[in-house]
């Protein structure tokens, strides 16, 4: 093939400046579409010019790609929108995957570089490569597990575990060190013994991670996906993988420090620490336990007060997506704007198990976007709001997070849904939220609570508000 | 226990103390009304309506002041001009009255009424807290006038509110200024944006920026920034620098809009003056200004209290009676405040005054002719709860959850590292260095930008996007197809080919979903 070099790395400039366009694409919702569009003419440019560029063998490249498209196609057409976060946890650890393979065979097949100080930064950026990369493929497996719920939510915390970290961390430092002093033939070793601790370094911290801080994990592993590709890059002097590395890299950081900040919690806490047992299983319950009466409802009553509310919220949480309850919550939000109520959908940044994950559900149940609105949007006109229905979120509802300071959850923002004039919460039980505190909202005068399976709960109302409003017109 | 419910005396004065609906409700806490005759006339309430209610009807005022425990009224009391006689004197000796008193600016009234060993409470006094707000007659009458504010505007601005498309040609918008966006100066937003109007508002305290967007209005700015939150919810006078800032933002408004809606006000001071001649002159003709501060001297120099008066061809409205342009529901609002009121006291079986009570302690302004105004100071918190859609009081400070010293740690060992590449790593290594760091930040500033609604979307697509490393797996692939080389780039280009293909199908799929 006969492409010169320059226009490889222009070509490749050109793709780096579509992705970038692509994540500009999704500043909002109009401009999305086209936005993935970008990406997908820059991946296309990429791997043409690639294939034309460096690549012999076509059939294998071609079989290669064939089915992986093919698997990627099907996976994508299949998953439900509730699963997303099982989907995104899967993919990160194909990169992760693909950048441990890449990075071995880079450093099998890799042609000696001139000096003796390439070498070793070449020899370097292999090992950072597959450590970033082993990491994320484990710690995704793992996180895509905990997220399908085939492994306890529940962090696992074993004893000693920061000086276990440490200890692998030093022990891979040591391998490192004898990697780059051995003569090429000898260094797999080295490197396969890292990739294994790296492998379960991965495995350890996720394990350690509750299921409320899912949405900072799989951001988390987001990140690092992006700088193992940019690690690849290094080691192939690709600037393209650099590039996109760098991007990915930092959007997954960005996405970690929202939720963090979400939560009011620091990064490194939600690392190593399980939420609201920093220090082994320090039961989170035993303080304060609020007092009063719990007052339940019906859903025939709950039809009713929505029948009279102007202006009705729905918080929805994991619980919604969990209870595939948002076309029957969707239909009696229109039910409910047909007789003339005002509703809105409010959306904690940490709902979910993703960071916007209850949008793509809210979405995919056709609610309109511009009637579900962020925290700090409608944070302030919940006392102006008659009825507010909670449906399946606990802890971004707590008050104590504002006025609790003995609350693990304190200092966190939350939907102050207990200032409109009656809330309706839809909960399985009276157990408290992934971060294990009670919820004094349960207690308050103002709030009822509709115990029962959420989706169940949803269609009685849909169905009492619909015979209402065939007898009107009837 | 009898509340009375004199005609106003005040000319020009429609509102009255109570309508049908709040008579009902006090007869309800356990009160008799007593309502003179033609007392609610001016805001379309009949004797007739108030029998209805169980009210009786009295058929002169003296026997209205004579008879009632309790006088309920809408402006102090005044000189009455029929009687001859001052509505204080005709209160019976340790009678009880509840009404508007500006004791600040009514020395002479107050002290009248100690006189008359009158209990007083003015309503112009309930402190602004939220359990108060039903009581707040000042924020219900604000709302009112900021209404009828615009509505007088419209009436005398010769143009649409609202632009249209018409066959006969285009007509624009018109564009609405407000100053001071207090509860007047929002329900004046609202009803401005409500006829179509552009509205812009400005206010010195940079706490309800929010309030004025949500109600769809542009917030303007001064370069400036100080905050004019005083206490109370009002605003405090502001420093020289700002107003000259202010005046100059006036200025170049004024020559842009067409109606302008003034309600600036200092409490206990004249109004401020924003709007000087040749501002006014620098109008369009045809423009039209709602002075709302016209009873404290107004906000425009040129403003005439009580006056429509016509300069450099822009209508300069000063009325003082906006709330009472719109008496039955002003009355209706105001009867409701003072109904809260007595309710709270404990309505007409155990009607006590306790001082301890802050609302009613605040509101008192005699005891027993005894003088209890002002009321000891009690500083209201900064950000108050204030009517309607004030915001809440802000979550205690909440701990700060990241550690100070981490980010200059983190700068610290990313210094070293730069220096040391810089001091040994090849060229080649110094290139790419600069080519990541340099798309760090590029992703850092774009990523930003990201609706939090579509996080979910941008987690996908970068996820599909940093299957580019399928190309690393592509530059390795090419050798025998039995090394190990190409088998584990051959693997590598497949999961990245899911990566991709999964990615970027599944983000399109999720990005079909959004819909208006």
């Amino acid at each position: 093939m006969t492409i010169p070099a320059s226009l490889i790395t222009i070509s490749y400039l050109v793709a780096g400046v579509l992705f970038i366009l692509s994540l500009g694409g999704l500043s909002a919702q109009v401009t999305a579409r086209r936005g993935n569009g970008f990406g997908i003419v820059g991946m296309l440019l990429a791997v043409a010019i690639t294939a034309l560029g460096h690549v012999s063998s076509f059939g294998l490249l071609a079989a290669a790609i064939a089915v992986g498209a093919g698997i990627g196609a099907l996976l994508a057409s299949r998953v439900e929108m509730t699963a997303m976060p099982e989907l995104v946890a899967v993919l990160h650890s194909f990169v992760g995957l693909a950048a441990v393979l890449v990075g071995i065979a880079s450093y099998l097949g890799g042609a000696a570089p001139p000096s003796p100080t390439e070498v070793l930064l070449h020899e370097i950026e292999i090992f950072v490569g597959i450590f970033v990369g082993a990491l994320t493929f484990t710690g995704s497996i793992v996180a895509f597990f905990k997220l399908r719920g085939t492994l306890r939510s529940k962090p696992l915390l074993l004893p000693g575990r920061h000086a276990l970290n440490a200890g692998l961390l030093a022990a891979c430092v040591v391998l490192a060190l004898r990697f780059v002093d051995v003569p090429v033939e000898q260094g797999l070793p080295p490197l396969l013994i890292m990739t294994g601790i790296a492998g379960f370094i991965g495995v350890h911290i996720v394990m350690a991670i509750g299921g409320a801080d899912m949405p900072v994990v799989v951001s988390m592993l987001n990140s690092y996906s992006g700088w193992a590709a940019a690690a690849a890059g290094f080691m192939l002097s690709n600037d393209l993988l650099i590039i996109t590395g760098a991007l990915v890299g930092s959007s997954g950081a960005i996405l970690s420090y929202i939720m963090c900040k979400a939560m009011n919690r620091s990064f490194l806490s939600v690392i190593f620490g399980g939420f609201g047992a920093d220090e082994g299983a320090k039961p989170a319950k035993a303080t304060g336990q609020p007092e009063g009466e719990v007052t339940s409802i019906s859903p025939p009553d709950t039809a009713g007060l929505l029948r009279t509310a102007k202006n009705v919220v729905v918080v929805p949480g994991y619980g919604m997506a969990v209870a595939h309850a948002q076309y029957a919550l969707f239909e009696i939000a229109e039910l409910l704007r047909k007789r003339g109520a005002r509703v809105r959908f409010a959306i904690h940044p940490v709902a979910g198990r993703l960071p916007g994950h209850m949008n793509v559900l809210l979405a995919e149940a056709k609610v309109p976007y511009d009637i579900v609105l962020e925290m700090d949007e409608i944070n302030e006109d919940f006392p102006e709001t008659d009825v507010v229905l909670v449906i399946g979120a606990n802890d971004i509802v707590n008050p104590g997070a504002l006025d609790d300071t003995s609350s693990p959850i304190y200092g966190m923002p939350v939907l102050e849904v207990w200032k409109a004039k009656t809330t309706i919460v839809m909960k399985r039980s009276m157990a408290s939220g992934y971060a294990g505190v009670e919820n004094p909202l349960f207690f308050k005068e103002s709030t009822r609570m509709l115990f029962g399976d959420a989706k169940k709960n949803v269609d009685a109302i849909l169905t009492d508000l619909r015979s209402e409003g065939s007898s009107a017109a009837a | 226990m009898k509340v009375g419910v004199p005609k106003e005396v005040r000319r020009g004065e429609r509102r009255v103390a109570a309508t049908p609906e709040t008579v009902a409700r006090l007869i309800k806490l356990g009160f008799e009304v007593l309502v003179q005759h033609d007392a609610g006339l001016g805001a379309s309430f009949r004797d007739a309506d108030y029998e209805a209610q169980g009210a009786t009807i009295a058929g002169a005022a003296r026997q209205v002041w004579e008879e009632a425990d309790l006088v309920l009224k809408v402006q102090p009391p005044e000189h009455n001009p029929d009687l001859d006689e001052h509505e204080a004197d005709l209160l019976r000796e340790g009678g009880k009255l509840v009404s508007f008193i500006f004791p600040a600016k009514n020395q002479e009234l107050v002290q009248r009424l100690a006189k008359r060993k009158a209990t007083v409470l003015a309503i112009d006094q309930v402190p602004r807290i939220t359990r108060a707000q039903k009581m707040d007659a000042l924020s219900s009458m604000a709302n009112i006038a900021g209404y009828r504010a615009v509505i007088e505007a419209a009436s005398f601005y010769g143009r649409f509110f609202t632009g249209q498309m018409t066959a006969a040609g285009k007509v624009p918008p018109a564009k609405v200024m407000v100053i001071g966006a207090g509860v007047a100066g929002l329900a004046a937003i609202g009803a401005a944006r409500g006829l179509g109007a552009i509205v812009r508002a400005f206010d010195t305290r940079a706490e309800v920026r929010e309030q004025v967007q949500s109600m769809g209005a542009e917030f303007l700015t001064v370069s400036l920034t100080e905050d004019g939150s005083g206490a109370g919810g009002y605003a405090k006078e502001m420093s020289k620098e700002f107003i000259a800032a202010e005046m100059a933002l006036f200025a170049q408004q004024a020559r842009d809009v067409d109606i302008i809606i003034t309600t600036a006000l200092v409490p206990g001071k004249p109004a401020p003056v924003l709007l000087t001649e040749d501002m006014v002159k620098s109008m369009r003709q045809g423009s039209v200004i709602v002075d709302m501060a016209a009873e404290s001297g107004g906000n425009c120099s040129l403003t005439q209290p009580g006056q429509v008066i016509e300069q450099h061809g822009v209508t300069i409205i000063g009325y003082v009676d906006l709330p009472s342009r719109l008496a039955p529901t002003s009355s209706q609002l105001y009867g409701s405040n003072l109904t809260h009121l007595l309710a709270d006291m404990g309505g007409a079986k155990s009607f006590h005054i306790d001082l301890e009570d802050e609302v009613v302690r605040g509101a008192i302004v005699l005891r027993e002719g005894e003088l209890l105004w002002p009321p000891p100071r009690k500083e209201a918190p900064k950000p108050i709860e204030r009517k309607e859609r004030a915001p809440s009081s802000p979550p205690p400070p909440p701990k700060k959850a990241e550690e100070r010293g981490a980010p200059l740690a983190v700068v610290a060992v990313a210094l070293g590292l730069l220096l040391l590449a810089g001091a040994f790593a090849p060229p080649a290594f110094v290139g790419h260095l600069t080519v990541f760091v340099l798309a760090c930040f590029i992703g850092w500033q774009v990523v930003w930008n990201v609706t939090p609604a579509l996080h979910t979307p941008l987690m996908s697509v970068t996820n599909a996007v940093s299957g580019i490393i399928l190309v690393g797996g592509m530059l390795q692939i090419s050798g025998p197809l039995e090394s190990p080389v190409t088998i584990l780039s051959a693997i590598a280009v497949l999961i990245a080919t899911i990566n991709i293909a999964g990615g970027f199908l599944v983000t399109q799929r999720m990005l079909k979903m959004f819909q208006r």
